[in-house]
């Protein structure tokens, strides 16, 4: 008797935390889901807009879906409308930003990429403190850095040019990818580069014929990381540069706050998106090294 | 020669990287220290002034609501990123479906420059046609969203966004953290009866200490140097209202001219700075010492 209550009770309990499991379980995916909406959101309103006639956008919602597939804002944001002076558009700008990336990106990661070689595998006395010197200029707030930097591009004539913002770039992006490159290589055995420098290779055959083999997966990551960061940067482009030489999103920023004339939301929107597609693309397609070089070298946002 | 080259090749193939930033860096940031105990305006100027420009910035109204500001953004972009954070990253982990399409749905704002974001915020929060109308439409008549253009709420507008930007990222730091706890431990509290939520609360989140500290020091440094999302959200307005120390900064050298107050201004950020950073990398280096 006594048994047999207490095992139907037990049934009971089971039955009710089974039933509690179910309802934890929908929660827990609603709450993801709501979440997922608010994240989804602003991409799809970007989307949209940009693919309405500002007739529509006056008389719908931010979530109504435009009448049909209509480029025109994305051609007048990438082209301009052709009419001469005070058009602007995207297009030499998003050459701009190319041209300053390509040559950045390659150079901070060589540099990078030398110096975390040295600090690992050729340590020498005090090798740490240099480590800490560098990763310091990680996190400097870049506003302590604008003045001199302005005085010394002038004095190097090359201010407002896109040299002068690959200068920039590389210099800063060194500190981050000297941290990617320590952080990868001492997870490396030194025996291998031991090994090597009994049977005679030099420093910089070690380099090329050992390590940067192996160096694949951190040289995506950090390529990924700096391409995005330099992309994305407005503070150095906005100062150093205006009119002709301005990256992408200086660019894009003039164009929104232009105010001549009626604000034009759906090419607002299109130009923000051909802004944000390459970091977008590159998200998408190598995600997973993205998210490696925003947690394993998580300094910067 | 030839000899104290090979021997020395580590450490001028150092060189580069350690003078660029001696240079760029350190010198930079002396340089602006100097600077700011000047009384330059428009050009640098190299009589000393002593500390004048410092007293000149604590008594600007402006740089005042700037630093107000900053603490406001700072308090609620922290707490909304690791409360959010670490909600999606504990749901995330408990053997969800497409788990991967979430985590890339949730991560995807910081593939983007916080122009874009500010746009693309700008946009949805406009009074006229945005979020508003949205709500009128559905019939909420009475319905108002203006904290853009309202003084006194502007500075939410630029949390919204920012939260929008960052939050996944704490994310991703989170469930890194969690997914390294060895199962074991999670197992043997359960055999000991703890359920889901003792298990999370007493004994998961305690261990993530560390990786509290690195979300906190990440985006207080992120809230510090914030400045290109004000620009493209609110230029700092409606008047001077959403102003921040970097876009103080900025517009205080370029616009106004005074070289020596946006130096002073600049160290305060810096200092700021480094009060966060330098415990960090202390302790990041003692953890290393200590493996």
């Amino acid at each position: 008797m006594q048994g047999s209550l207490q095992s139907s009770s037990y049934k009971q309990l089971e039955q009710k935390s089974k039933y509690t499991n179910i309802f934890l379980r929908w929660f827990l995916y609603f709450v993801l889901i709501l979440f997922a909406s608010y994240f989804i959101f602003p991409l799809y309103v970007m989307i949209v807009t940009s693919l309405k006639t500002m007739e529509e956008i006056r008389q719908g919602t931010l979530l109504t879906w435009p009448s049909g597939l209509n480029f025109d804002s994305w051609a007048v944001a990438w082209g301009g409308r052709g009419y001469g002076a005070g058009d602007t558009y995207l297009k030499p700008y998003f050459w701009n930003s190319i041209k300053m990336v390509v040559p950045a990106v390659f150079f901070s990661t060589f540099i990078g990429a030398m110096a975390g070689y040295v600090l690992t595998k050729w340590r020498f006395k005090g090798d740490k403190w240099v480590f800490l010197f560098l990763l310091f200029g990680c996190f400097i707030p870049y506003q302590a850095i604008l003045l001199p930097m302005a005085r010394t591009l002038g004095v190097l004539g090359i201010s407002n040019s896109v040299i002068g913002l690959v200068l920039v770039h590389t210099v800063y992006g060194i500190p981050f990818t000297t941290l990617f490159f320590r952080n990868f290589y001492v997870s490396i055995p030194s025996e291998l580069v031991k090994a090597a420098r009994i049977d005679g290779a030099g420093f910089f055959k070690i380099f090329f014929k050992i390590l940067l083999p192996i160096s694949k997966p951190i040289i995506v990551v950090t390529v990924i990381w700096q391409f995005t960061q330099i992309w994305n940067d407005f503070l150095f482009g906005s100062t150093f540069s205006f009119g002709e030489a301005a990256p992408i999103q200086v660019a894009l920023n003039n164009m929104v706050l232009s105010s001549t004339s009626v604000k034009e939301y759906n090419v607002d929107m299109a130009s923000a998106i051909i802004a944000g597609i390459p970091t977008l693309i590159v998200y998408v397609l190598a995600g997973k090294y993205f998210i490696r070089g925003l947690t394993s070298g998580a300094v910067k946002g | 020669m030839l000899k104290w080259l090979e021997k020395n090749l580590p450490k001028i193939v150092m060189a580069p990287a350690v003078g660029l930033i001696g240079w760029f860096v350190y010198g930079f940031v002396l340089w602006t220290l100097y600077i700011s105990f000047t009384n330059s305006k428009i050009l640098p100027k190299y009589e000393l002034w002593g500390v004048g420009q410092y007293i000149k910035l604590w008594g600007s109204r402006k740089w005042l609501i700037a630093v107000d500001n900053l603490l406001i953004f700072t308090a609620l972009f922290l707490i909304f990123c690791v409360v959010i954070g670490i909600i999606l990253a504990i749901f995330l982990d408990q053997k969800i479906r497409a788990e991967g399409v979430l985590r890339t749905i949730y991560l995807y704002p910081m593939a983007l420059s916080f122009i874009v974001t500010g746009t693309a915020w700008k946009w949805i929060l406009n009074p006229t046609l945005g979020i508003q109308k949205m709500f009128i439409d559905w019939g909420f008549e009475n319905f108002t969203f203006d904290w853009l253009v309202n003084r006194e709420m502007a500075i939410y507008t630029i949390v919204i966004a920012g939260v929008w930007q960052s939050a996944g990222f704490v994310m991703a730091l989170f469930l890194a953290g969690l997914r390294s706890v060895e199962d074991e431990i999670v197992k043997a509290a359960k055999i000991d009866g703890a359920n889901l939520f003792t298990v999370y609360w007493k004994i998961l989140l305690p261990m993530m200490r560390p990786v509290f500290f690195t979300s906190f020091v990440i985006l207080v440094h992120i809230s510090i140097k914030s400045y290109d999302l004000i620009v493209a959200l609110t230029q700092g307005g409606p008047g001077i209202s959403t102003t921040m120390p970097a876009l103080y900064m900025t517009q205080t050298a370029f616009h106004k001219s005074q070289v020596g107050l946006s130096a002073a201004s600049a160290m305060m950020m810096f200092m700021a700075v480094a009060a966060v950073i330098i415990p960090y990398l202390y302790s990041e280096l003692r953890r290393e010492n200590a493996r």
